[in-house]
């Protein structure tokens, strides 16, 4: 690898950190902003000739608290701090700095950078847009890309929803129990988000989109690493993991989607697998479930059986009743049906989301799995008219592709049908 | 004489490489191994998963304690290791047990999934 990618890698990697330090002394997020971009403009200068600081993080902020001061002179009361030369050639004394001026401190302030991302205030898009520029440092082109939109109309979300957090007022000073728990989860539900914009990106998305899953896999590794001890955050990164691992086999080489249960199961990846194996595995040892962890014991499910006769449908749909009873959504008793199906056969599983219509009438999987159904059952005519309504609702092209394909697999069978 | 090589990185760092910068450094790392593999001198080389994985089990009087995370302590060093097939964490933290018993003193164990390893070459 290049000095050069290094550099980029290990300033990617400290970004969270250091912009949530200089959020918190200048507790403002263009003003922290702009003095990481300066430090990072330093860093570039200085690292290739003197070699990357044992601390990368603490370099940025220690530089970029001086820009940052520099320019604004806000702070004028603040002491004096070592220039960056002088701390670059002291690693120990870097270090040492470093613990004294932010120690445990590092943890709730990036806690507090994501959390301000995802404001309560805030509509989930521009949440995840300003998690992105923020925390990730996408460029605002790298965003809008992935979103399918315009630069300035990206840029315009962006700058609003700044504004807003501006006068929504964040508190600095270290949360308690509580509030630390209520960031925690609205931060988890952001990554999510992030995740599901990649992840349910079809196969002809720009790489930009398809790149938001890597970047949500990274930021709740990062918040794994800063919560060591949360279930729920174990849960949330093994269930990303562990989907995200089948990426390769989700849709074939016309584009079109493959269902688990025809995927080549050879193709996910045994890497993330194992991560997300390990870490379910940790999480369910505190024997406290949330929704996330038992959505990632569903998944890693799934990703156990080497071939889909092996899926212990029978557990799934324990999972199920669990996550109905957790987070009680007519989707939940969607995705149950699907195990039921497996267990109990398409009738029981019929009548198990018949009465989920009304709500779900708008959903294109309801009818998707609908039309599967009273296709096994033999009722190919109702199986037609609910296929014909998942396509009008369909989401993506490649979902569109694939019921249209059921549908055709259906038609010589239906003319077969008439004409006897 | 046998000797460990332990590798030490920021975590962060390696894994926001994408993959052609991961696989351009395993390909790098595996040309300066060959050499050993094909002499028969390299024994087992183990990738282990993020630290995130780990669970410590400290002993702490009779029972001991399991915490999530990595070893973080600095007033105890790394004596050795283990490369054990187990079914579950479960099964790995009861070895872990049965070893913290038979041992006397204090002490910890680090408990770390293996992402990839090659058994090496080494004669018994």
């Amino acid at each position: 690898m290049s000095d050069l990618a290094w550099i980029e890698a290990a300033l990617t990697s400290a970004r969270p950190q250091a912009i949530g330090a200089l959020l918190r002394y200048f507790r403002d997020l263009d003003t922290a902003e702009e003095a990481f971009q300066e430090a990072c403009l330093r860093a570039l200068r200085s690292w290739p000739d003197k070699g990357p600081p044992r601390d990368p993080a603490a370099w940025l902020i220690l530089v970029g608290r001086n820009a940052g001061v520099d320019t604004v002179r806000k702070l004028s009361r603040q002491q004096a701090l070592p220039d960056e030369a002088a701390i670059s050639d002291l690693e120990d004394a870097e270090a040492d700095l470093a613990e004294r001026l932010d120690g445990a401190d590092y943890r709730d302030d990036i806690l507090r950078l994501l959390f301000v991302c995802c404001h309560p205030d805030l509509p989930a898009t521009q949440q995840i847009a300003l998690a992105l520029r923020i925390v990730s440092g996408l460029s605002v082109k790298q965003i809008a890309r992935a979103f399918l939109v315009g630069e300035s109309a990206m840029e315009q979300r962006i700058t609003r929803a700044k504004a807003r957090i501006a006068k929504a007022d964040t508190p600095f000073e270290a949360p308690g129990p509580i509030e630390r728990a209520e960031r925690l989860a609205a931060v988890a539900a952001m990554i999510y988000l992030v995740f599901n914009e990649g992840y349910s990106a079809g196969p002809g998305a720009t790489d930009a989109r398809a790149g938001l899953a890597d970047e949500a896999i990274r930021l709740a590794r990062l918040l794994l690493r800063l919560f060591q001890t949360e279930p729920e955050i174990m849960g949330l990164t093994a269930l990303i993991l562990l989907q995200h691992a089948r990426a390769a086999a989700r849709f074939d080489s016309a584009g079109e989607m493959v269902l688990l249960d025809d995927q080549d199961r050879r193709l996910w990846n045994a890497g993330l697998i194992a991560e997300g194996l390990a870490l379910i595995d940790k999480a369910m040892r505190h024997r406290r479930p949330g929704p996330y962890q038992v959505q990632a014991a569903i998944a890693a499910l799934h990703a156990r059986a080497a071939a889909p006769a092996e899926t212990d449908w029978a557990q799934i749909d324990r999972l199920y009743a669990t996550l109905e009873r957790l987070q009680p959504s007519p989707v939940v008793t969607l995705n149950r049906a699907v195990a039921v199906s497996k267990v109990a056969g398409p009738a029981a599983a019929l009548a198990m989301i018949e009465p989920l219509a009304p709500r779900l009438t708008g959903y294109f999987h309801f009818h998707g799995l609908k039309g599967a159904l009273l296709l096994q059952l033999g009722q190919t005519e109702a199986a037609r008219v609910a296929f014909g309504q998942a396509i009008a609702l369909a989401n993506t092209p490649a979902e569109a592709a694939h019921i249209r394909a059921r549908l055709d697999r259906l038609l010589p069978e239906n003319d077969a049908g008439a004409s006897t | 004489m046998l000797y460990a090589i332990l590798c030490y990185n920021d975590e962060a760092s390696v894994g926001a490489w994408s993959k052609a910068e991961e696989d351009q450094v395993m390909d790098a790392l595996w040309a300066v191994q060959e050499p050993y593999v094909q002499a028969g001198r390299m024994g087992p080389v183990a990738r282990l998963l993020p630290t995130t994985a780990a669970t410590t089990l400290r002993k702490n009087g009779d029972e001991p304690l399991v915490i999530d995370g990595p070893f973080a302590e600095t007033k105890e060093q790394l004596l050795g290791f283990y490369v054990v097939d187990c079914d579950d964490l479960d099964a790995a933290l009861a070895l872990a047990r049965d070893l913290a018993k038979a041992n006397p003193g204090l002490g910890s164990y680090e408990i770390r999934p293996v992402l990839t390893h090659r058994p090496g070459t080494l004669p018994a």
